[in-house]
């Protein structure tokens, strides 16, 4: 490995080590000098091999496996420009570039094209899916610029003129030809297709480091892992991640609160007990005796804002909170848009999390009369319909973004409820540099109780620990 | 120290895996092989029941080394994994000595002497691994049930190969064992020990692996109901459920379908049998709803 240094090999070891690093991974120099010692002991001319050497010295979480695999990609690029079959199309059309664009690039390129493709999901064809993905964005998502270094390939341009989901139909016929039944059928296309998108979106950001430097690409295009996922900027896909998140999550959080409440179980010392003992041993007190400590289990009352633009950071923390009951004495949930509405009951032990989601998003209607989140009226009505809820053994815990329309904010409520419970949190899941801004209440409602930030599972996991301590 | 090749190659490790009757990926196979040429250990993490623990086997059998288990729990200590003086035995010394000798004061420093020596040494596996000449796959199972004072000792294990006992000195290895810690990540693991090691991911497998897993073990059945029976898995591990089935259950169900003559995997048969792979009320309802089963 000495030798051959300055080949450009370790110059790209080192940059891909510090992408990894840059996008959270915790690589030490150790790991370092053990990912040079795996690969000197691989095959350098198989790519997976490199890579699979790579991951198990330097990957030591799953979650972070997608960013990992994102960054190889960059690094470690499968093949360079368009490969192979795209030269061979270059050197038919003569001079390639700008010029040679409306030739390979018109509507019956794309017909054409397009058949391929077909044939090729319908075949589930992974070798020739790859190779139709770099086709794709070489022909149809290239971008060109106003200068040299100014082109780019876009992966959405390409799908939007390709648009593989209208082949699902035929991907459809093809597989129930197979003997599959209509709903397998429609799941396996479906599943055809997203992976093709990926794909696509894969070699476009490729094509782009190409260009640009891998660095570039890594800091604008990748997506944090799952669990540094901000909640207001996940997808769909996303958020179905996240909830299968949730139970492994909470199951982490209770062996962990289980551990701390066993270390922390010896009581204050009792003096009577430990003078009683020392008799035995003249007087020195040898061994202390402790005070069995009382078990103390929070009561919570958690209060979510379960309007559009938060709703979806209520659900999980819902979520985890209940899954997590045993650690509490008692846990009741109130939902609010600009009305309360109670949902304790949604949560059953064992409850299956999809209905419980079902059952959540369907109550959101009792939460509001007129649909615009207003924070004074809510709070107001929580304070008159359950008088009940917050007494001196609870503690409260309110979820929103202190949006309220610039509507009344009635602190006063707030004061009061605080000072009744035994402690009070507010949790934002929006960024502390967006609190107080627009119409945010937070400056006026973090003034009364503790405001804290919590814009990912990481954030909220820290949090429900503490709550639970 | 003698080196030992367990595996020669990535592609000579997935063979000799796969003639023991384990399926590896191009993943596992790599860095089962790294595990050796490295002389690492490996931490494999992974969902309960894809075949953590057989992995240790299986190299175990592939290499023709023997198999040294610590089984983690909560509570292990020093005295059960690394090792333990056997103080009955010493205590018979002592009185055997005294009842030779009517002066015990005089010969006390030839009994100390004489009591922490190897005959009165209990190996625990850890121990009986390092101390071991032969080729030795340790396996330390399930290794996020223990204590954090348990991985405090297992740095020092799994960094230099070495124990130090205080009346007898350092035991080094004369041959590194072949390491492999599994982990249900039901609590994260330390930072330090997850940088000496080498980490895989077990995950569930694709659906040809898995069938050519499901018949090497239950030969017996059918090929078509195979085929039925790893589609209806992947199609329940795509639902939300709350332990979507490994390959552990696929092969259970695999066994039973067999054991109750079932030649048909239709809703009726799937519905009925679906206790074997489904381990939860709540995910028996989803699965029953989901597959349209009644």
């Amino acid at each position: 490995m000495t030798g051959g240094s300055r080949s450009g090999l370790v110059d790209r070891h080192i940059a891909f080590l510090e992408a990894l690093r840059a996008a959270g991974l915790p690589v030490s120099l150790a790991e370092d000098l053990d990912a040079v010692a795996a690969l000197t002991a691989l095959d350098w001319t198989d790519r997976t091999q490199v890579k699979e050497g790579y991951a198990a010295t330097l990957v030591k979480r799953q979650v972070q496996r997608p960013i990992f695999e994102a960054l190889f990609d960059l690094y470690f690029p499968r093949l360079v420009g368009s490969g192979v079959a795209g030269l061979d199309r270059a050197d038919a059309e003569g001079q390639a570039g700008a010029d040679a664009s409306p030739v390979r690039d018109n509507g019956a390129a794309l017909a054409e094209f397009r058949e391929q493709l077909a044939l090729a999901l319908e075949a589930g064809d992974e070798q020739r899916l790859q190779e139709l993905a770099a086709e794709m964005v070489g022909r149809f998502g290239a971008m060109p610029g106003r200068g040299p270094g100014l082109s780019s390939w876009s992966a959405y341009t390409a799908m939007q003129r390709v648009a593989p989901s209208e082949l699902v139909d035929r991907i459809v016929a093809a597989l129930l030809g197979e003997g599959l039944t209509q709903e397998e059928a429609e799941r396996g296309a479906g599943r055809r297709v997203g992976a093709f998108t990926q794909r696509v979106e894969a070699d476009a950001r490729r094509r782009i480091a190409e260009e640009k430097g891998a660095d570039h690409v890594a800091n604008v295009a990748l997506r944090p892992s799952i669990d540094r996922l901000d909640f207001s900027a996940a997808r769909r896909s996303d958020l179905e991640e996240m909830r299968r998140e949730i139970y492994p999550l909470a199951r982490r959080l209770a062996t962990r609160l289980t551990k701390e409440h066993h270390a922390r179980r010896r009581g204050p010392l009792d003096f009577r007990r430990t003078v009683r003992a020392s008799m035995s041993t003249g007087g020195v007190p040898i061994t202390t005796h402790h005070r069995p400590k009382r078990p103390h289990r929070t009561e919570l009352v958690v209060l979510c804002d379960v309007s559009g633009s938060v709703a979806s950071f209520a659900q999980f923390t819902l979520l985890l909170v209940f899954a997590l009951r045993d650690q509490f004495q008692k846990v009741r949930a109130f939902t609010f848009i600009d009305h309360v509405h109670e949902v304790t009951h949604h949560f059953t032990p064992g409850a299956d999390v999809a209905d419980v989601m079902a059952d959540l998003a369907a109550s959101t209607a009792h939460a509001a009369l007129w649909g615009r989140t207003n924070y004074g009226r809510a709070l107001t009505k929580f304070v008159e319909e359950h008088p009940d809820a917050v007494g001196p053994k609870t503690s409260l815990l309110v979820l929103g973004d202190a949006r309220s329309n610039y509507s009344d904010l009635h602190e006063g409520v707030l004061r009061e409820l605080a000072g009744t419970a035994r402690h009070a949190w507010w949790l934002n899941p929006e960024h502390r540099r967006h609190w107080g801004t627009g119409d945010s209440a937070a400056t006026t409602y973090g003034e009364i109780v503790p405001m804290v930030e919590c814009r990912n599972l990481t954030q909220l996991a820290e949090f429900v620990h503490d709550l639970a301590l | 120290m003698t080196t030992v090749t367990w595996f020669a190659s990535p592609a000579d490790a997935s063979e000799r895996l796969h003639e023991v009757g384990y399926l590896a990926d191009p993943a596992t196979s790599t860095t089962s092989y790294l595990a050796g040429a490295l002389e690492k250990p490996l931490l494999v993490e992974g969902p309960a029941g894809v075949g953590k623990t057989e992995l240790a086997k299986a190299v175990a059998r592939a290499t023709g080394a023997e198999l040294v288990r610590l089984q983690c729990y909560e509570g292990l200590d020093e005295a059960r994994a690394l090792y333990e003086w056997n103080y009955k035995k010493q205590l018979l010394r002592i009185q055997a000595s005294q009842a030779r000798s009517s002066d015990g004061d005089e010969t006390w420093d030839a009994t100390h002497d004489d009591i922490f020596t190897e005959d009165f040494l209990l190996t625990r596996p850890l121990l009986s691994a390092i101390r071991r000449e032969e080729p030795t796959v340790l396996l330390i199972d399930e290794v996020d049930k223990t204590d954090i004072e348990v991985e405090g000792l297992l740095l020092e294990v799994l960094s230099d190969f070495q124990v130090t006992i205080p009346e007898l000195g350092t035991i080094s290895s004369t041959r590194r064992p072949f390491v492999v810690l599994t982990s249900n990540a039901s609590r994260e693991l330390s930072e330090a020990v997850k940088r000496r090691c080498l980490y895989l991911h077990l995950d569930y497998p694709d659906a040809e692996r898995e069938r050519e897993i499901v018949a090497s073990q239950v030969p017996d059945l059918d090929d078509r109901v195979t085929r039925q029976l790893v589609a209806t898995i992947s199609r329940l591990r795509e639902l939300e459920l709350k332990k979507a089935p490994s390959i552990a259950e696929s092969v259970d169900w695999a066994r039973t379908l067999v054991a109750l003559e079932i030649g048909d995997l239709d809703d009726k048969a799937i519905a009925d049998t679906l206790g074997v792979i489904l381990k939860h009320r709540s995910d028996h309802d989803r699965a029953v709803k989901e597959l349209k089963l009644r």
